[in-house]
Protein backbone atom coordinates (compact mmCIF):
# COMPACT_ATOMS: atom_id res chain seq x y z
CA UNK A 1 0.00 0.00 0.00
CA UNK A 2 2.67 2.57 0.87
CA UNK A 3 4.68 1.41 -2.17
CA UNK A 4 1.72 2.06 -3.95
CA UNK A 5 1.26 5.78 -2.48
CA UNK A 6 4.82 6.35 -3.35
CA UNK A 7 4.74 5.27 -6.99
CA UNK A 8 1.14 7.30 -7.41
CA UNK A 9 3.45 10.45 -6.11
CA UNK A 10 6.53 9.74 -8.32
CA UNK A 11 4.52 9.20 -11.62
CA UNK A 12 2.07 12.04 -10.72
CA UNK A 13 5.62 14.16 -10.16
CA UNK A 14 7.44 13.32 -13.48
CA UNK A 15 4.45 14.05 -15.28
CA UNK A 16 3.65 17.60 -14.03
CA UNK A 17 7.56 18.53 -14.65
CA UNK A 18 7.37 16.81 -17.74
CA UNK A 19 4.53 19.27 -18.46
CA UNK A 20 6.08 22.02 -17.08
CA UNK A 21 9.29 21.42 -19.36
CA UNK A 22 6.99 20.86 -22.49
CA UNK A 23 5.11 24.84 -21.51
CA UNK A 24 8.39 26.45 -21.27
CA UNK A 25 10.36 24.08 -24.06
CA UNK A 26 7.94 23.93 -26.95
CA UNK A 27 8.17 26.50 -29.76
CA UNK A 28 4.32 25.43 -30.63
CA UNK A 29 1.90 27.55 -28.16
CA UNK A 30 -0.63 24.69 -28.96
CA UNK A 31 2.04 21.73 -27.66
CA UNK A 32 2.44 24.75 -24.64
CA UNK A 33 -1.48 24.53 -23.85
CA UNK A 34 -1.06 20.83 -24.10
CA UNK A 35 1.79 20.55 -21.70
CA UNK A 36 -0.17 23.02 -19.33
CA UNK A 37 -2.81 20.43 -19.40
CA UNK A 38 -0.49 17.70 -18.49
CA UNK A 39 0.56 19.70 -15.45
CA UNK A 40 -2.90 20.51 -14.20
CA UNK A 41 -3.98 16.93 -14.42
CA UNK A 42 -1.07 15.79 -12.52
CA UNK A 43 -1.14 18.59 -9.59
CA UNK A 44 -4.73 17.43 -9.39
CA UNK A 45 -3.71 13.89 -9.02
CA UNK A 46 -1.42 15.08 -6.27
CA UNK A 47 -4.29 17.31 -4.67
CA UNK A 48 -6.36 14.15 -4.11
CA UNK A 49 -3.08 12.30 -2.43
CA UNK A 50 -3.13 15.55 -0.43
CA UNK A 51 -6.57 14.94 1.45
CA UNK A 52 -7.55 18.18 -1.25
CA UNK A 53 -10.82 16.52 -3.21
CA UNK A 54 -12.57 19.35 -3.59
CA UNK A 55 -9.81 21.55 -5.04
CA UNK A 56 -8.80 18.64 -7.02
CA UNK A 57 -12.51 18.71 -8.39
CA UNK A 58 -11.92 22.97 -8.89
CA UNK A 59 -8.54 22.37 -10.31
CA UNK A 60 -9.99 20.31 -13.38
CA UNK A 61 -13.21 22.17 -13.71
CA UNK A 62 -11.82 25.28 -13.68
CA UNK A 63 -8.39 24.88 -14.92
CA UNK A 64 -8.60 21.60 -17.51
CA UNK A 65 -12.01 23.05 -19.05
CA UNK A 66 -12.06 27.11 -18.23
CA UNK A 67 -8.54 28.18 -18.77
CA UNK A 68 -6.45 25.36 -21.00
CA UNK A 69 -9.53 26.27 -23.52
CA UNK A 70 -9.38 29.80 -23.54
CA UNK A 71 -6.05 29.63 -24.47
CA UNK A 72 -6.52 27.53 -26.84
CA UNK A 73 -9.52 29.74 -28.25
CA UNK A 74 -7.04 32.48 -28.82
CA UNK A 75 -4.27 30.44 -29.95
CA UNK A 76 -6.66 29.21 -32.71
CA UNK A 77 -8.05 32.74 -33.54
CA UNK A 78 -4.71 34.18 -34.17
CA UNK A 79 -4.06 31.35 -36.62
CA UNK A 80 -0.23 30.82 -37.28
CA UNK A 81 0.86 33.94 -35.82
CA UNK A 82 0.13 32.74 -32.70
CA UNK A 83 3.62 30.84 -33.14
CA UNK A 84 6.71 33.49 -33.53
CA UNK A 85 9.60 32.41 -35.00
CA UNK A 86 12.46 32.05 -33.26
CA UNK A 87 15.80 34.83 -33.95
CA UNK A 88 18.36 35.99 -31.99
CA UNK A 89 17.59 39.72 -31.05
CA UNK A 90 18.25 40.24 -27.24
CA UNK A 91 18.81 36.52 -26.55
CA UNK A 92 21.91 37.31 -24.16
CA UNK A 93 19.24 39.30 -21.36
CA UNK A 94 16.52 37.08 -21.95
CA UNK A 95 19.41 34.15 -21.30
CA UNK A 96 21.47 36.37 -18.64
CA UNK A 97 17.87 36.93 -16.41
CA UNK A 98 16.54 33.81 -16.81
CA UNK A 99 19.88 31.87 -15.92
CA UNK A 100 20.56 34.16 -12.94
CA UNK A 101 16.98 33.38 -11.72
CA UNK A 102 17.73 29.82 -12.47
CA UNK A 103 20.54 29.81 -10.72
CA UNK A 104 19.58 31.48 -7.61
CA UNK A 105 16.75 29.59 -7.23
CA UNK A 106 18.94 26.41 -7.30
CA UNK A 107 20.86 27.30 -4.78
CA UNK A 108 18.04 28.42 -3.00
CA UNK A 109 16.80 25.56 -2.82
CA UNK A 110 20.52 23.38 -2.31
CA UNK A 111 20.76 25.52 0.64
CA UNK A 112 17.42 24.21 2.13
CA UNK A 113 17.91 20.77 0.95
CA UNK A 114 21.66 20.96 2.90
CA UNK A 115 19.99 22.49 5.93
CA UNK A 116 17.22 19.53 5.76
CA UNK A 117 20.12 16.60 5.68
CA UNK A 118 21.71 18.36 8.56
CA UNK A 119 18.75 18.78 10.97
CA UNK A 120 16.54 15.87 10.20
CA UNK A 121 13.81 18.20 11.22
CA UNK A 122 10.68 16.97 9.21
CA UNK A 123 7.22 18.08 9.17
CA UNK A 124 4.40 16.31 10.61
CA UNK A 125 2.18 14.56 8.47
CA UNK A 126 -0.83 13.68 10.66
CA UNK A 127 -3.77 11.65 9.39
CA UNK A 128 -6.83 14.00 8.97
CA UNK A 129 -10.23 12.99 9.46
CA UNK A 130 -12.55 11.42 6.24
CA UNK A 131 -14.42 14.72 5.80
CA UNK A 132 -10.92 16.91 5.44
CA UNK A 133 -10.92 18.57 2.28
CA UNK A 134 -14.31 17.63 0.93
CA UNK A 135 -16.91 19.83 -0.40
CA UNK A 136 -18.71 20.34 3.26
CA UNK A 137 -15.72 20.94 5.09
CA UNK A 138 -14.37 23.50 2.66
CA UNK A 139 -18.09 25.18 2.28
CA UNK A 140 -18.27 25.96 5.90
CA UNK A 141 -15.25 27.27 5.90
CA UNK A 142 -16.30 29.90 2.99
CA UNK A 143 -19.39 30.43 4.22
CA UNK A 144 -18.59 31.59 7.44
CA UNK A 145 -14.65 32.44 8.54
CA UNK A 146 -13.66 33.06 4.67
CA UNK A 147 -17.07 34.96 3.77
CA UNK A 148 -16.03 38.62 2.82
CA UNK A 149 -12.92 37.53 0.48
CA UNK A 150 -15.44 35.23 -0.87
CA UNK A 151 -17.81 37.78 -1.91
CA UNK A 152 -14.80 39.94 -3.03
CA UNK A 153 -13.69 37.39 -5.06
CA UNK A 154 -17.05 37.36 -7.10
CA UNK A 155 -17.18 41.05 -7.83
CA UNK A 156 -13.39 40.51 -8.48
CA UNK A 157 -14.39 37.93 -11.23
CA UNK A 158 -17.13 40.58 -12.46
CA UNK A 159 -14.82 43.48 -13.07
CA UNK A 160 -12.10 40.76 -15.16
CA UNK A 161 -14.61 39.76 -17.37
CA UNK A 162 -15.99 43.02 -17.83
CA UNK A 163 -12.54 44.36 -18.06
CA UNK A 164 -11.82 41.64 -20.91
CA UNK A 165 -14.71 42.38 -23.15
CA UNK A 166 -14.18 46.36 -23.03
CA UNK A 167 -10.00 45.72 -23.64
CA UNK A 168 -10.74 42.62 -26.42
CA UNK A 169 -13.72 44.60 -27.96
CA UNK A 170 -11.86 47.46 -29.18
CA UNK A 171 -12.77 51.12 -29.66
CA UNK A 172 -15.05 51.93 -32.32
CA UNK A 173 -12.62 53.85 -35.48
CA UNK A 174 -9.37 53.10 -33.87
CA UNK A 175 -7.41 51.65 -36.80
CA UNK A 176 -4.69 49.34 -36.73
CA UNK A 177 -1.06 50.32 -37.65
CA UNK A 178 0.96 49.05 -40.38
CA UNK A 179 4.60 48.63 -40.49
CA UNK A 180 5.30 51.80 -42.62
CA UNK A 181 2.96 53.99 -40.19
CA UNK A 182 4.99 52.30 -36.81
CA UNK A 183 8.47 52.87 -38.38
CA UNK A 184 7.12 56.21 -39.19
CA UNK A 185 6.50 56.79 -35.47
CA UNK A 186 9.13 55.75 -34.42
CA UNK A 187 11.55 57.81 -35.92
CA UNK A 188 9.53 60.48 -34.99
CA UNK A 189 11.18 64.09 -34.28
CA UNK A 190 9.78 66.63 -31.82
CA UNK A 191 10.37 69.80 -33.76
CA UNK A 192 10.07 70.61 -37.55
CA UNK A 193 7.86 67.31 -38.69
CA UNK A 194 5.46 67.74 -41.40
CA UNK A 195 1.72 68.31 -40.82
CA UNK A 196 0.43 65.16 -42.64
CA UNK A 197 2.42 62.94 -40.12
CA UNK A 198 0.91 64.20 -37.19
CA UNK A 199 -2.47 63.59 -38.60
CA UNK A 200 -2.04 60.48 -40.66
CA UNK A 201 0.42 58.52 -39.47
CA UNK A 202 0.85 56.52 -36.06
CA UNK A 203 1.10 60.15 -34.19
CA UNK A 204 -2.54 60.68 -35.19
CA UNK A 205 -3.99 57.85 -33.69
CA UNK A 206 -1.57 58.68 -30.65
CA UNK A 207 -3.35 61.97 -31.12
CA UNK A 208 -6.68 60.98 -31.13
CA UNK A 209 -6.51 58.75 -27.77
CA UNK A 210 -4.16 61.36 -25.89
CA UNK A 211 -6.91 64.09 -26.89
CA UNK A 212 -9.85 61.90 -25.53
CA UNK A 213 -8.28 63.24 -21.85
CA UNK A 214 -8.37 66.56 -22.79
CA UNK A 215 -4.66 67.19 -21.78
CA UNK A 216 -3.72 70.73 -22.64
CA UNK A 217 0.03 69.46 -23.97
CA UNK A 218 -0.96 66.49 -25.44
CA UNK A 219 0.94 68.40 -28.68
CA UNK A 220 3.73 68.25 -26.91
CA UNK A 221 3.59 64.81 -25.02
CA UNK A 222 3.05 62.77 -28.12
CA UNK A 223 6.32 60.38 -29.10
CA UNK B 1 4.08 7.94 3.07
CA UNK B 2 5.23 9.97 1.09
CA UNK B 3 7.05 13.34 3.16
CA UNK B 4 5.47 16.64 2.48
CA UNK B 5 9.24 18.18 1.88
CA UNK B 6 8.98 16.10 -1.54
CA UNK B 7 5.77 18.10 -2.46
CA UNK B 8 7.31 21.28 -1.53
CA UNK B 9 10.83 20.60 -2.96
CA UNK B 10 8.90 19.50 -6.37
CA UNK B 11 6.62 22.91 -5.76
CA UNK B 12 9.63 24.84 -5.69
CA UNK B 13 11.37 22.92 -9.16
CA UNK B 14 8.20 23.27 -10.86
CA UNK B 15 8.60 27.29 -9.82
CA UNK B 16 11.54 27.73 -10.85
CA UNK B 17 11.17 25.82 -14.45
CA UNK B 18 8.38 28.73 -14.85
CA UNK B 19 9.95 31.39 -13.65
CA UNK B 20 12.50 30.89 -16.05
CA UNK B 21 10.19 30.24 -18.98
CA UNK B 22 8.51 33.62 -17.71
CA UNK B 23 12.06 35.28 -18.41
CA UNK B 24 13.18 33.36 -21.30
CA UNK B 25 10.31 33.30 -24.15
CA UNK B 26 9.11 36.45 -26.03
CA UNK B 27 5.83 34.70 -27.08
CA UNK B 28 3.15 36.03 -24.79
CA UNK B 29 1.16 33.34 -25.36
CA UNK B 30 3.73 31.20 -23.80
CA UNK B 31 4.62 33.78 -21.04
CA UNK B 32 0.65 33.50 -19.56
CA UNK B 33 1.40 29.70 -19.60
CA UNK B 34 4.64 29.74 -17.65
CA UNK B 35 2.66 32.09 -15.11
CA UNK B 36 0.13 29.47 -15.07
CA UNK B 37 3.01 27.05 -14.26
CA UNK B 38 4.36 28.79 -11.30
CA UNK B 39 0.88 29.76 -9.76
CA UNK B 40 0.29 25.84 -9.89
CA UNK B 41 3.67 25.42 -7.86
CA UNK B 42 2.83 27.83 -5.40
CA UNK B 43 -0.75 26.01 -4.94
CA UNK B 44 0.79 22.56 -4.53
CA UNK B 45 3.10 23.99 -1.88
CA UNK B 46 0.19 25.63 -0.28
CA UNK B 47 -1.75 22.53 0.02
CA UNK B 48 0.90 20.24 0.80
CA UNK B 49 1.43 23.24 3.98
CA UNK B 50 -1.91 22.67 4.97
CA UNK B 51 -1.61 19.06 5.00
CA UNK B 52 1.41 19.00 7.15
CA UNK B 53 -0.07 21.61 9.55
CA UNK B 54 -3.62 20.86 9.71
CA UNK B 55 -4.26 21.30 13.17
CA UNK B 56 -2.44 24.56 13.68
CA UNK B 57 -4.20 26.66 11.82
CA UNK B 58 -6.52 29.85 13.27
CA UNK B 59 -10.01 28.62 12.09
CA UNK B 60 -10.66 25.63 14.21
CA UNK B 61 -13.23 24.04 12.05
CA UNK B 62 -14.06 20.14 11.72
CA UNK B 63 -12.52 19.01 14.76
CA UNK B 64 -9.93 20.77 15.09
CA UNK B 65 -8.44 20.84 11.52
CA UNK B 66 -8.04 24.09 9.80
CA UNK B 67 -8.44 24.72 6.10
CA UNK B 68 -6.80 27.61 5.89
CA UNK B 69 -4.03 26.41 3.16
CA UNK B 70 -7.07 25.04 0.64
CA UNK B 71 -9.17 28.26 1.28
CA UNK B 72 -6.24 29.71 0.10
CA UNK B 73 -5.65 28.04 -3.34
CA UNK B 74 -9.35 28.37 -3.65
CA UNK B 75 -9.24 32.48 -4.01
CA UNK B 76 -5.70 31.92 -5.93
CA UNK B 77 -7.77 29.46 -8.73
CA UNK B 78 -10.47 32.38 -8.90
CA UNK B 79 -8.15 35.69 -8.98
CA UNK B 80 -6.06 33.07 -11.80
CA UNK B 81 -9.74 32.82 -13.65
CA UNK B 82 -9.48 36.62 -13.98
CA UNK B 83 -6.25 37.29 -14.90
CA UNK B 84 -5.82 34.93 -17.65
CA UNK B 85 -9.89 36.69 -18.94
CA UNK B 86 -8.01 39.96 -18.88
CA UNK B 87 -4.52 38.65 -20.14
CA UNK B 88 -5.87 37.04 -23.14
CA UNK B 89 -8.15 40.30 -23.52
CA UNK B 90 -4.67 42.25 -23.75
CA UNK B 91 -3.05 39.71 -26.08
CA UNK B 92 -5.62 40.31 -28.20
CA UNK B 93 -5.80 43.50 -28.20
CA UNK B 94 -1.86 43.50 -28.71
CA UNK B 95 -2.57 41.08 -31.85
CA UNK B 96 -5.09 43.27 -33.08
CA UNK B 97 -3.11 46.49 -32.67
CA UNK B 98 0.59 45.11 -33.73
CA UNK B 99 0.10 41.90 -35.63
CA UNK B 100 1.99 40.30 -33.38
CA UNK B 101 2.11 38.14 -30.02
CA UNK B 102 5.74 38.87 -29.58
CA UNK B 103 6.59 40.66 -26.36
CA UNK B 104 9.47 42.91 -27.47
CA UNK B 105 7.62 44.02 -29.83
CA UNK B 106 5.23 45.65 -27.85
CA UNK B 107 7.29 48.67 -27.45
CA UNK B 108 5.04 51.45 -28.53
CA UNK B 109 5.48 53.18 -25.10
CA UNK B 110 9.31 53.10 -25.67
CA UNK B 111 11.21 56.36 -25.73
Amino acid sequence: MTGLGTAYFYVCALLALAGALGVVLSKNPIRGAMGLLLLILSVAGLFLALHAQFLAAIQLIVYAGAIVVLFLFVIMLLGPSASTPSDRRGLAARVFGGGLFGLTGLAAIWAVVAQQMRTHHTMPMPDPDASFGGIDAIGRVLFTDALVPFELSSALLMVAVIGAVAVAKGRQGTKTLSKAELEAGRTFHPGGVSEDLHHEGAAGVFHHEIHLGESPDAKESAP
Amino acid sequence: MIPAEHYVLLSAVLFLVGGVGFLVRRNVLSTLMSIEVMLNAANLALVAFNRSRLAHGAAQVAEGQSHTGQVFVFFIIAAEAAEVAVGLAIVLAMYRLRRTVRSDEADLLKN
